[in-house]
């Protein structure tokens, strides 16, 4: 069977970013951009499913500018056959992107759609059950375990207070969640392997989607500041805060 | 103008985090009603009915959502949606696995994490982990949003007297099913609502450290407890422990923070508790920037002393 794996080119989750001072937004120029981590789990994952023999394909797929190439070619040097860029300079926020994901669903007929759980971006948290709601599809989100098996796939979620299976029948969209695995490092020779590999590039209208926004950004702020804290000597001058100074512990 | 709430409960009884959303569709301005769609949740209904603010409570009850599957449950809300001008749900992990399905089917666009709500079609959410406020405008016909608990208070649990209206359930999507569900078992206060937390880092070394030397901290204080993301991978403590950004958001009156470092990740789940404070041995420790009271100090040593000073 076939796997669709989105993937998301993000700030990368160690940069610190800074919001512009004009308050349109955090400023990306010339800021390290990678592969949003939840995506690397999920392209594991499809890759991982491949090579137990339950899946014959792996097909990755971004949204964005033209340097989601990159990221796309890092999915391909973990595993993915080839890969499905559809190009934009347009904003794209969780239902367009789930509307064009619809599209290329119906196009390419696969039986499970792996996606992260989360951009570290947008922190949305949207867009897999979205698909699955566009395309009637059952969905397992925040995923720690994933297993195949009879036209079904079992998904350990994890929710509050534990975990939680839900046995869905396929084709079936996932999300996954930190815990599902561990993604491997891509090599030197992999890479090069990538360079090779498939990659097509579509704009939104050839697939017929309207990406327009609905929700309008007015203004991107700092966070409220913390006032500076102290350092103290001991516990005794600890305790002594908290009591005192903070009120906090009786 | 009403709101609906999307009530997040155990069939017998409502949630927490509830009352908080309760408190935003307040907020929002009108009316306010409850959906409880569950089974034999006759009991969650009633105590839905009593929570202040809210003048109608919508009970559907089936088997087929008695697990909160996302299908159905999304199903039963998009059923009762008409009418609508806002539609809240929780920002738990139930509230976020079905509202963006909601949407969709309503082709809207979902506001994740609300903090704030700013007039009815306008709201603050963080983004960035945290490291960034956006303030976002939906022009959309219904406002689809989850609602971060920790930015609202909580509604009273009591005082309100709604009626129960009983509605049609919607049928059984025939394409999931609950297979199961392992709980972890805790006498402590649940982290999201706990007043106090103290929280592990990596420093603690194994299971067996994190409980010997955090239990009777958190005991004596009556806190709940906490992880990194460091903590919980390494097995030292459960996965539903972990607070952060890919964890659970808190904000209580004190956060102790023991043997953890302080990535971005972890202060964008603890931030904006009311008061920090961090035990770690680096003096260069970037929790330091955030504590409001540091204790540069081996936690194996300073940990008990403090529990012995409590």
């Amino acid at each position: 069977m076939k796997v669709l794996v989105p993937v998301k080119r993000v700030v990368d989750y160690n940069v610190k970013v800074r919001v512009k001072s004009d308050g349109s937004g955090v400023d990306t120029a010339n800021v390290k951009m990678s592969m949003n981590p939840f995506d690397e789990i999920a392209i594991e994952e499809a890759v991982r499913l491949k090579e137990k023999g339950v899946v014959t394909e792996v097909i990755a797929v971004s949204c964005g500018v033209t340097q989601c190439q990159e990221t796309l070619r890092t999915a391909m040097a973990i595993g993915a056959d080839r890969a499905i860029l559809v190009e934009t300079d347009a904003e794209l926020q969780p239902l367009a992107v789930a509307k064009i994901l619809k599209a290329l669903v119906d196009k390419e007929q696969p039986q499970l759609v792996i996606l992260g759980k989360q951009a570290i971006d947008d922190d949305c948290n949207q867009t897999g059950q979205m698909l699955a709601a566009l395309t009637g599809l059952p969905q397992g989100t925040f995923a720690s375990k994933v297993e195949v098996a009879d036209g079904a796939v079992s998904v350990t979620r994890e929710v509050d207070g534990g975990l939680e299976t839900v046995k869905l029948s396929l084709p079936a969209v996932i999300t996954t969640d930190l815990r599902l695995n561990e993604p491997r490092y891509v090599t030197l020779p992999n890479i090069m392997k990538a360079k090779k590999k498939q990659l097509d590039t579509v704009k939104p209208a050839d697939l017929g989607v309207d990406v327009s926004p609905r929700i309008k950004t007015l203004k991107v702020e700092e966070p409220p500041k913390r006032s500076a804290g102290i350092k103290v000597a001991d516990v005794a001058a600890l305790v002594d805060k908290l009591k005192n100074e903070a009120k906090v512990i009786g | 103008m009403t709101a609906l709430v999307i009530a997040e409960h155990d069939n017998a009884s409502i949630k927490g985090a509830t009352l908080n959303t309760v408190t935003a569709a307040a907020a929002v301005g009108g009316d306010v009603h409850v959906l409880v769609a569950g089974f034999n949740a006759g009991a969650a209904a009633a105590a839905a009915a009593q929570i202040a603010g809210v003048s109608k409570v919508l009970h559907a009850d089936s088997a087929a959502l008695e697990n909160g599957l996302a299908e159905n449950l999304a199903a039963q809300v998009l059923a009762i949606a008409g009418g609508y001008s806002h539609i809240l749900f929780p920002a738990t992990a139930s509230g976020k696995n079905v509202a963006p399905r909601v949407a969709a089917l309503l082709d809207v666009a979902q506001l994740s994490d609300v903090t704030k709500v700013i007039s009815a079609d306008t709201f603050e959410r963080p983004i960035y982990a945290g490291n960034a406020i956006a303030t976002v405008q939906s022009s959309d016909a219904t406002k689809v949003l989850t609602v971060r608990t920790t930015g609202f208070d909580a509604a009273a649990a009591q005082g309100g007297s709604a009626a129960v209206d009983t509605v049609a359930a919607a049928a059984d999507s025939g394409k999931s099913s609950f297979a199961g569900r392992e709980v972890t078992k805790s006498d402590r206060p649940e982290l999201t609502a706990a007043k106090i937390i103290v929280s592990g880092g990596r420093a603690l070394g194994s299971n067996d450290k994190f409980m010997e030397v955090l239990t009777p901290l958190a005991d004596k204080l009556g806190a709940a407890l906490g992880a990194s993301r460091a903590a919980v991978d390494a097995g030292y403590a459960p996965n539903d422990w972990q607070v952060g950004q890919t964890g659970k958001i808190v904000a209580p009156q004190l956060y102790i923070a023991c043997g953890i470092s302080g990535a971005i990740q972890h202060l964008a789940g603890m931030k904006d508790s009311k008061v920090i404070v961090a035990i770690n041995k680096d003096a260069e420790a970037p929790i330091f920037s955030v504590a409001d009271y540091g204790l540069e100090a081996d936690l194996f040593t300073a940990v008990p002393e403090l529990v012995g000073s409590l």
